[in-house]
């Protein structure tokens, strides 16, 4: 063989789209990038805002406990204080209180509405639970002051009584109402029918035929679950508890209502103190001065911050999940 | 193959035509041990999803040792029927079904009857292969005994036992450990098989175990299929005519004129390839449609 | 063949089943009902509590004695998953209840047609009414609906029709920006536009705020419904020799309209209640500002929250009555995007 047989190079494709084509390209590029545009100006005006207090309290900022103006009579601030140490603390304690709450229930009525209950049954259940999800949070914050925190105190009232020996349910001084558990089972109630659909999607995917693969070895519901569906589903639920921990973070009205603003780090869930970077906002935000306003923005942006980390990790992993299982 | 028109055994006096005196034909017992049951036997089967009716009156018997396969064009009923058989049928949402299927001459639809037993006695193994991704290949072939929480003396000598009886020992023995996914297709399917053995089931269903594989895997599954029958019943729904000559001691052609599918015709293989006795089995044998 | 055989589902409940499960039922309530007699456990909760624990241990026991360890397992979990159904539904429950109770008495002829100038929160309740609210969230989710409908479907077109390299990021961003707390979204406009620049409240301010809220749910509901679309639509549109604009404009977004229609609704659900921000931007006035882009406004959530704040029995009936409405609206708006869904998949 003197020559060798000729690869033909591909030839490229090309197609020169048309002015209006170029134009509608355009305008919707420029509209998909707006959500990155948006996302970059909240960080970048808070950040801008926040700048004066972040420098002058440096990383007091997020150690320290104490928010405090002092005004002389002519209603110059004398001196100030901005730690968000306790407000940090006091969200995420009540966010996990409320994760602890909702996941199991959630991950239970999933299971049910996907694998117990009968067709009807779901059809309204799932419609009724997505129309929760949609409920507003001050339904939440009003129906959870009014009706629900005296049975909240009372069953921390219990816990205490029975399980005050561990440190975490102490309760000094003798003092339940509106505590950090009070506000994380109201957080609780208004996240569960986000995990609820999260797991219930994931649930869905669960493959059909290693589930009847299960079943025809003699299992029951319960060891088919257990062998195919927890496994297959067991991440994307982590990430829809993380979804919840992050809307239960940014909360504002609903946990305003039914906690108590102590500006002292306190781990005792029971204890009628707590803290909540949203609430620190609304509750600071019509008394403040200028510069107490540029605290408050600091603030935003740390919860900011805060919630997007939160939520992009559970969407990496609810996604992950979502692929593999098919 | 003793045809038995209106015999003793067939289940409803009430059969009228000659279609339906084939379809009350009965199969001869070829091996009798009390070891593995006196087989399955289908009375008067009927099978729904929602009003489509898609499965009429199948009477069959299965001797216990033997291996029959079911053939005939898609959508004909044979997976639904064989569904039926280990109560698989029901998950499908607006099934329903008529009839008995008996095992040992227990009706594995009476009231009261644990239908996870009838699944551990009554093993399957499916289309595509479909080993627990999460779990390993040892942990896949024990993977049974788990999940209906058996207990067993020797764990190690069963997976072995298991494994060898479905072809795979030799390839996995030193990987016991890896995932099932690792493996390729057929393996995959003979990994399902050895699962399925596990709880020592006294029929095996399998529907259209090979259609998803090459040829080299269908082969080393016809191999495992014939060495198995000496210790259990099976039941084989194909679509390849010659697989089910190559494997099966009876055949049965099923098959749909639009309506519900019915059983045209069973017979030993030999016979239903050699000289069937409908005019539409030899035309499907012969190829001339299907 | 005479006899014609008649479907059955044996695996189906039997009456004798039926009847053993209602009488365990009866069993786990009884002696939830002495329980609560006899310990300091008590409350409604309580009752429910104790009735599922004895419910699941009466059916495992049973089960364990018919079919076994395994099976005991089984009717344990099943009990086990319907409580947490059960606890799923309370909440729902009670908030419905609760509001409808509350709410009607705070209801009166004129509350559509009054506003809140002249009266003050311990005023009888058929004094004021919520007109000034109403017109207040109607103007900013009409303002909001102006700027994010353009953006989130146009998010929506770049991720399913375009398809470009951002895609992946820009995806996951939107996911991200719906994790946006909503006070954070109200502080951004002050910072960035309230204060620079208006210097005041007024409803555009609000309704900025809340264009940021509503652009994820627009955008990934959209996107969701024009995934469905079939490619084939396009290509037949792409091989008449149409452009890509005018396959989008002519093909693509009609067959698409009831399920924007849906994502423009769930987006107004999801802000029609939306409070945090309001607080910040938008004054919360008790009078019809007829004006949007100048002055303070009311709304239903501010109205709710600052009747609720006020603490006088009437004023909190009137934020009973305010949820009441807030609520209707919202499940209007819901059955009204399930019922253009359900057409859409039905068509």
């Amino acid at each position: 063989m003197s020559q060798a047989t000729l690869i033909p190079s591909p030839r490229e494709i090309s197609t020169e789209p048309r002015r209006s084509d170029k134009v509608f390209r355009g305008v919707v590029t420029s509209g998909g990038i707006s959500s990155l545009f948006i996302l970059g100006l909240i960080a970048v005006f808070l950040a801008y805002r926040g700048f004066e207090v972040l420098k002058e309290e440096g990383l007091g900022f997020i150690t320290g406990a104490d928010w405090s103006v002092t005004l002389d009579e002519s209603a110059n601030v004398v001196e100030s204080n901005f730690g968000l140490s306790a407000m940090l603390v006091g969200t995420i304690l009540c966010a996990l209180v409320a994760v602890v709450i909702a996941v199991p229930i959630s991950v239970f009525s999933a299971l049910y509405l996907n694998f117990y209950a009968p067709g009807w049954l779901k059809k309204i259940l799932v419609a009724v639970i997505d129309m929760m999800a949609a409920f507003p949070s001050i339904l939440f914050g009003v129906w959870g002051f009014l009706v629900l925190m005296p049975s909240v105190e009372y069953w921390g009232k219990l816990i205490n009584r029975y399980l005050g020996w561990i440190p975490l349910f102490e309760v000094k001084p003798y003092f339940f109402t509106r505590s950090p558990f009070v506000a994380g089972v109201v957080l609780a109630i208004m996240i569960i029918p986000i995990i609820t659909s999260v797991s219930r999607e994931i649930f869905a995917q669960a493959p059909l035929d290693r589930i009847q693969a299960a079943f025809a070895l003699g299992a029951t519901r319960w060891a088919m679950i257990k062998a195919v569906v927890i496994p297959h589903g067991r991440s994307g639920v982590v990430g829809g508890a993380m979804l919840g921990l992050g809307r239960a973070m940014g909360e504002t009205v609903a946990v305003f209502t039914v906690l108590n603003i102590v500006f002292q780090i306190n781990w005792h869930i029971l204890l009628g103190a707590g803290g909540n970077v949203a609430s620190l906002i609304i509750l600071k935000f019509s008394e403040a001065g200028d510069y107490e306003i540029k605290a408050l923005m600091a603030a935003g942006l740390i919860l900011f911050l805060l919630t997007l980390a939160v939520n992009a990790v559970a969407n990496v992993i609810v996604k992950s999940t979502g692929k593999s299982g098919r | 193959m003793i045809q038995t028109p209106e015999s003793e055994k067939a289940m409803s006096s009430t059969q009228p035509s000659s279609l339906a005196s084939v379809a009350n034909a009965r199969v001869e017992r070829t091996q009798a041990s009390s070891a593995i049951g006196t087989g399955l036997e289908a009375r008067g089967v009927h099978a729904w999803f929602g009003k489509n009716h898609v499965l009429a009156d199948i009477n069959l018997e299965f001797a216990a040792g033997s291996v029959t396969a079911l053939i005939g064009p898609s959508g004909c009923g044979k997976s639904t029927f064989i569904r039926t058989m280990n109560r698989m049928h029901e998950f499908i949402p607006g099934a329903a079904m008529a009839g008995q299927v008996l095992l040992d001459g227990k009706d594995v639809y009476a009231p009261g009857v644990d239908v996870t037993k009838i699944r551990l006695q009554i093993g399957m193994v499916f289309q595509k292969p479909n080993p627990f991704p999460s779990m390993t290949i040892g942990e896949n072939v024990l993977s049974g005994l788990k999940l209906a929480q058996i207990k067993v003396e020797n764990k190690d000598e069963l997976l072995e036992s298991c494994l060898v009886r479905a072809g795979l020992w030799n390839e996995v023995k030193d990987r016991l450990g890896a995932h099932g996914g690792s493996l390729s297709g057929g393996q995959q399917q003979r990994l399902c098989i050895a699962r399925a053995l596990a709880v020592s089931p006294q029929v095996l269903l399998m529907d259209e175990p090979c259609s998803a594989l090459d040829p080299g895997s269908t082969l080393r599954i016809e191999d495992t299929i014939r060495e198995l029958s000496d210790s259990m019943t099976i039941i084989i729904v194909t679509h390849n005519m010659q697989q089910a000559a190559r494997v099966s001691d009876y055949t049965a052609f099923f098959l749909s004129d639009g309506g519900p599918g019915e059983m045209i015709e069973v017979a030993r293989t030999s016979e239903i390839f050699s000289q069937p006795k409908d005019q539409r089995t030899e035309n499907y044998v012969t190829g001339r449609f299907g | 063949m005479s006899a014609v055989a008649i479907p059955t589902k044996p695996w189906a409940k039997s009456p004798q089943d039926r009847i053993l499960g209602v009488s365990f039922l009866i069993a786990a309530a009884a002696f939830s009902y002495f329980f609560v007699a006899v310990t300091e456990m008590k409350g409604k909760l309580a009752y429910a509590f104790i009735f599922f624990v004895a419910y699941g241990v009466i059916t495992s026991t049973y089960s364990f004695i018919t079919r076994g360890p395994q099976a005991a397992k089984d009717s344990f979990v099943s009990t086990l998953v319907a409580l947490g159904a059960v606890f799923t539904v309370i909440p729902i429950a009670s908030i419905l209840f609760t509001v409808v109770q509350k709410g009607v008495p705070g209801l009166h002829l004129g509350i559509l047609s009054n506003d809140m100038s002249m009266a003050t929160s311990t005023d009888p309740i058929p004094t004021g009414g919520v007109l000034h609210a109403i017109t207040g969230t109607l103007t900013m989710v009409v303002l909001a609906l102006i700027m994010s409908i353009p953006i989130g479907i146009l998010t929506a077109l770049y991720l399913t029709e375009i398809k470009g390299k951002f895609a992946g990021p820009i995806r996951f961003l939107v996911q991200a920006m719906s994790g946006v707390p909503s006070i954070v979204a109200g502080l951004f406009i002050l910072s960035a536009v309230l204060y620079p620049i208006t210097k005041n409240f007024s409803a555009l301010m609000g309704a900025m705020a809340l264009t940021i809220l509503m652009i994820p749910t627009i955008a990934r509901t959209s996107e969701e419904v024009l995934l469905l679309i079939p490619n084939e639509l396009r290509e037949a549109g792409t091989a008449l020799g149409g452009t890509q604009w005018r396959t989008v404009a002519m093909i693509v977004l009609p067959a698409a309209r009831s399920g924007l229609m849906t994502a423009i609704i769930l987006g107004i659900a999801r802000i029609a209640g939306e409070t945090a921000p309001l607080l910040l931007l938008t004054g919360g006035g008790d009078k019809v500002n007829p004006n949007p882009f100048n002055g303070s406004v009311g709304s239903l959530p501010y109205y709710i929250w600052k009747s609720f704040n006020a603490g006088s029995p009437e004023a909190l009936t009137r934020a009973w009555a305010g949820l009441l409405i807030l609520m209707i609206v919202v499940f209007i708006l819901f059955i009204s995007a399930r019922a253009l869904s359900n057409r859409k998949m039905s068509k």
